[in-house]
């Protein structure tokens, strides 16, 4: 028999990131601890960027998930160290992403960066739809904070790639 | 109407809500290219790059809220203070201009904030830490994009090229306050809060040279110049500002999404 906090991660694996319904809360890497005080679950998740407008929807939504399985009384609690990385996208979260059309972050960058202006070396990313390394990059910023758009050369059609950070 | 709010401006509420501020105000002013930028990427980036600065405001009144003891939180001190409460600096106030004035205080903005939650990320406050520990992500992202602009421009037309000088030469007179120090950092610095920004000065300058070095642009002479928007005392500008940003909670009192 499952335990309760157990049944949870379950459930977590089922709700999904309103911005990116692709991926479930839990392939974001945004849940980070699943603990049970007496009669009540606390759910920990980290943001991924401060100003992201899907967090307040996903703690509703993990909130509404947990009673509808009859899992709760549940709370969630923020917690913001160490800040999520994309490190923290599950494997089967990138295969997801992947077959949805939005090319996987690479691995985040470790620490400061120096800006760099000439000679920038674009990350290699991966076209989704072809699978060509010949790619380039439209535009820093996309539809969402975490997303930035690109172009395959190969076979001539747009797709988003998801920021490594 | 609702009533302004009374702030207890203890030295370390000023010190996070000059960084809060700076944030909220800086986001306000880049969120009015949101449908008038020059081409759609650049329209989506300011809306992104506002999108960031405001959740990074939101963390930090909400924790100058907490320190202050009051009980005010984010919505009540962004939108219920008195224009002299507003601890932002001056020219992130300044009307955005053209694009060439929106890229080059982009720059120097993101240069600073990162520099600063590069620092902030070791505070004493484990809180203010972990904001700083993600927001300085964002930071360095926000200066890459604005240091390639500046790059773009600099290095161009000359049309670009005389836009982009102006812009320079205008936005340097708000350079000083960003280092200037007092009480308030002092007191910031000997509570292992966060640094004294005239400790970021001497990064911030070989950054912002390496940028305008590769734009071909030059670094403006220091004027006697000094603006006051960190010590409460705003240009003409700022009440423009607070109008607009504070109408629907002044009109509607406690009106939420």
């Amino acid at each position: 028999m499952a335990t309760r906090s157990e049944r949870a991660w379950d459930v977590l694996g089922t709700v999904l990131d309103p911005e990116v319904p692709a991926l479930s809360v839990r392939d974001l890497g945004i849940v980070r601890d699943v603990v049970e005080h007496d009669d009540r679950l606390e759910v920990v998740l980290t943001p991924t960027y401060s100003g992201c407008p899907a967090t307040e929807v996903i703690e509703h939504d993990v909130l509404a998930a947990i009673e509808k399985a009859g899992l709760g009384p549940a709370y969630v609690t923020l917690q913001r160290a160490p800040a999520w990385t994309t490190d923290w996208i599950s494997a089967e979260g990138r295969r997801k992403l992947f077959e949805y059309g939005i090319a996987p972050p690479g691995p985040a960058p470790d620490g400061a960066v120096p800006i760099r202006i000439f000679g920038r070396k674009a990350d290699t990313v991966i076209c989704p739809r072809c699978g060509s390394k010949n790619t380039e990059r439209l535009s820093a910023f996309g539809s969402t904070a975490c997303k930035s758009m690109y172009r395959c050369i190969a076979c001539r059609e747009p797709f988003e790639h998801f920021k490594p950070i | 109407m609702q009533a302004s709010i009374a702030v207890d401006l203890q030295p370390i509420v000023q010190y996070l809500l000059r960084i809060g501020d700076t944030c909220l105000i800086h986001a306000q002013r880049i969120s009015e290219w949101s449908g008038h930028a020059p081409i759609l990427e650049e329209d989506i980036a300011m809306s992104n790059m506002a999108l960031d600065l405001i959740g990074q405001s939101r963390a930090v009144l909400t924790l100058a809220g907490q320190l202050e003891g009051r009980g005010h939180d984010e919505d009540q001190l962004a939108f219920l203070r008195q224009e002299k409460d507003y601890r932002n600096l001056t020219m992130v106030e300044l009307p955005r201009g053209d694009f060439a004035f929106t890229v080059v205080r982009n720059a120097m903005m993101a240069t600073l904030m990162k520099l600063l939650w590069e620092r902030l990320h070791e505070s004493s406050n484990a809180e203010l830490a972990a904001i700083a520990g993600k927001a300085v992500k964002e930071a360095r992202y926000h200066q890459q994009h604005a240091a390639d602009w500046v790059v773009r421009l600099g290095d161009s037309t000359d049309e670009a090229r005389q836009r982009i000088e102006k812009a320079l030469r205008e936005l340097w007179l708000y350079v000083p306050e960003l280092f200037e120090s007092d009480a308030i950092d002092e007191a910031a610095s000997a509570a292992g809060i966060g640094p004294r920004w005239t400790d970021l000065q001497a990064k911030w300058l070989e950054e912002m040279d390496a940028i305008l070095g590769e734009a071909t642009l030059q670094r403006p002479d220091d004027a006697a110049f000094r603006s006051t928007g960190k010590r409460g005392v705003h240009s003409e500008h700022m009440g423009y500002i607070l109008a607009e940003m504070q109408y629907l909670q002044r009109a509607y009192p406690g009106g939420v999404w």
